[in-house]
């Protein structure tokens, strides 16, 4: 990894890996008598570590002229290792919580292992460590290849992924300890929040350089989306996260707004984190890695531009629906309604797009379990989109919201189309960066893809029963009109379903680690590049040619 | 909060925000119809199918 780096590369790595240690030790030693001491070691041991890498590969030869004529793939796999790390983690820790609510007695007594702070470790790990470096990763690779470029440099790649886990790291640690600002989706405190604000200005700039300097006239349309992604998260963190630290010693702040302005807010973030981290950047996935798969070229370009900018300006209008019958101003919520069903021509534009590429390709879907990962993630973006906008609905929202309904939703979107087109964009290019013949083990990657389905359909159809049976129990009302059941027996009602979702949980978990199990292995195969590599030396780390190419 | 502030933000959002929405939207439909650059976008989702060679020089 340093040996990629440039002398000057590694100079600027050491004094960024030094005052990150520095900065580590002031918060460690400010925050003694409070959790952040202990967030300041993670910081200072994380900069050390950044120190003594950087140190152990200083003398390595520099890299020569030549690697310009090839794509810089390292940060890639790095990036690919640590999200599929972060999955079996965050999934191990979202099936705990789901057998926790089944059986609510088994947290040992101890503050750490509580409902309230896992919980937050799952959809942290899951969303910003699974698919945030999946993201990562996966802009790395198709920024290069759309532009026919290699990255702008060598270090802010790193800078880019370590850093990013780092906050990943600082966040779930935090929790654990009870270190949190009680914001859905944006838990991590202020110093947490600081350094990926710094972090994500590098990523963009990073997006922005290369970009600059592509040799492909067209940018093609999957880096709109990562773009969007990119810039539309920093707007979002920003202004979300304004926070007054109480000390620098501290690691407690209070948000800068109040009541329902601060209730808007979070669900202005909230919403367009679903927008623009879970959806646009995994378009930008979709339209690159779908395509490349089936081996045919996006169904219509066009739609896919409309569908761009009609998500891009109807997203950032629908966070309202989070807030329907409550003291946000009625006009407010009818208009997150409004443009939350106006938003399905858009998503399903993108869906259809996806399926009607395939139209004439069926046959790979059927043989390739590959390309069935992308179009299962196809199809249940399209659903996930038409459920979103029909729950967004103000009265349909009296009886899903609060229920386990919108954790139906959440999890069709995110198991079934998040996660499925992440395993299906790392199935394609694990062989392709680290230039094996193909995956260790077709069969295994078949055996992941019916346990994730079967765990979806489980686990959806699981949370779709309870959350109707729950929303129908606290609305029911006797003859003398007082609520028929009381909470406690909607929860008793619940216990079965609790036992499903737990067991569907399981079966997707399982999937993940035999995916990562068949990805070390592929890893570790012999490299089917490697007789070319000895009869042509100068094609080394370039992808296998045919003739004629 | 309440009061004229209030009536002036809402009666933007209801005027000048409906208008760029539009505007908006009607810039993209051209954009993306133009006749000029249907050849660009044919070109552009059929570039990305090779594009495993390396950079260009």
């Amino acid at each position: 990894m340093i040996s990629t780096l440039t002398d000057t590369e590694r100079q600027i790595a050491l004094v960024i890996s030094g005052l990150l240690s520095l900065v580590g030790l002031v918060l460690s030693a400010a925050g003694r008598h409070d959790p952040l001491g202990a967030q300041g070691f993670i910081i200072l041991a994380f900069g050390l570590s950044g120190v003594f890498l950087v140190i152990s590969g200083f003398h390595l030869p520099e890299p020569t002229e030549k690697r310009f004529s090839h794509y810089y793939d390292e940060p890639i796999k790095a990036g690919i290792i640590i999200a599929m790390l972060w999955a079996i983690v965050a999934m191990f820790v979202g099936d705990w919580v789901a057998w926790l609510l089944a059986y609510p007695e088994m947290t040992f007594d101890a503050a750490w292992a509580s409902f309230g702070r896992l919980r937050p470790i799952h959809t942290t790990g899951i969303i910003f460590g699974f698919g945030g470096n999946a993201l990562i990763a996966t802009s790395f690779h198709v920024m290069q290849r759309t532009s026919r470029t290699r990255l702008a440099d060598q270090l802010s790649p790193w800078f880019v992924l370590g850093g990013y886990n780092l906050f990943c790291i600082l966040a779930v640690t935090g929790y654990l300890m009870g270190v949190t600002q009680s914001k859905e989706y944006a838990e991590p405190e202020w110093y947490a929040d600081i350094w990926l604000t710094i972090v994500w200005i590098a990523y963009f700039a990073l997006y922005l350089r290369t970009l600059a300097r592509r040799k492909e006239p067209h940018i093609y349309v999957s880096n709109w989306y990562y773009l969007a992604f990119v810039l539309v998260v920093a707007m979002l963190h920003i202004v979300n996260n304004l926070a007054m630290p109480v000390s620098l010693g501290s690691s407690k702040s209070y948000t800068v707004f109040a009541g329902v302005q601060d209730a808007m807010v979070q669900w202005w973030y909230g919403h367009n984190a679903v927008a623009f981290f879970l959806t646009s950047g995994f378009l930008g996935m979709l339209y690159y890695y779908l395509p490349k798969r089936a081996g045919r070229p996006i169904f219509s370009y066009r739609m896919s531009i409309i569908g761009f900018w009609g998500i891009t300006f109807f997203y950032v209008w629908v966070g309202s629906h989070h807030l329907h019958y409550t003291a946000l101003p009625q006009w407010v919520q009818t208009l997150g309604m409004t443009f939350s069903v106006m938003l399905l021509v858009p998503s399903w534009i993108a869906a259809a797009n996806a399926l009607l590429t395939l139209n004439g390709a069926w046959h790979k879907v059927r043989d390739d379990a590959t390309l069935r990962f992308m179009m299962v993630a196809a199809l249940f973006y399209g659903l996930a989109t038409f459920e979103g906008s029909f729950l967004a609905i103000r009265p349909v929202n009296s009886l899903s919201h609060y229920t386990d309904w919108t954790v139906a939703h959440v999890h069709a979107g995110t198991l079934g189309w998040n996660s499925m087109i992440i395993f299906g964009a790392f199935y394609y290019l694990v062989p392709q960066l680290w230039k094996r013949e193909r995956i260790y083990s077709p069969v295994l990657v078949e055996v992941h893809f019916w346990l994730a389905i079967a765990g979806i359909f489980i686990y959806v159809f699981a949370m779709w029963n309870s959350g109707v049976i729950q929303g129908l129990m606290w609305r029911t009302y006797n003859n003398s009109g007082t609520l028929a059941y009381s909470f406690i027996d909607s929860l008793n009602a619940m216990h079965p379903y609790y036992i499903a979702r737990a067991t569907g949980g399981l079966l997707f978990l399982m999937g993940a680690v035999i995916g990562f199990y068949n990805i070390c292995m592929t890893i570790r195969s012999s490299p089917a590049a490697a007789k070319t590599r000895n009869e042509q030396p100068a094609t080394i780390g370039q992808s296998r040619l045919r003739p004629g190419e | 909060m309440n009061g004229p502030e209030h009536d002036i933000l809402v009666a933007f959002a209801k005027s000048w925000g409906l208008f760029y929405l539009i505007g908006l939207s009607i810039g993209v439909l051209v954009y993306t119809f133009w006749p000029g650059n249907r050849k660009n976008f044919d070109r552009a989702k059929k570039s990305i199918m090779d594009d495993e060679s390396g950079p260009w020089a």
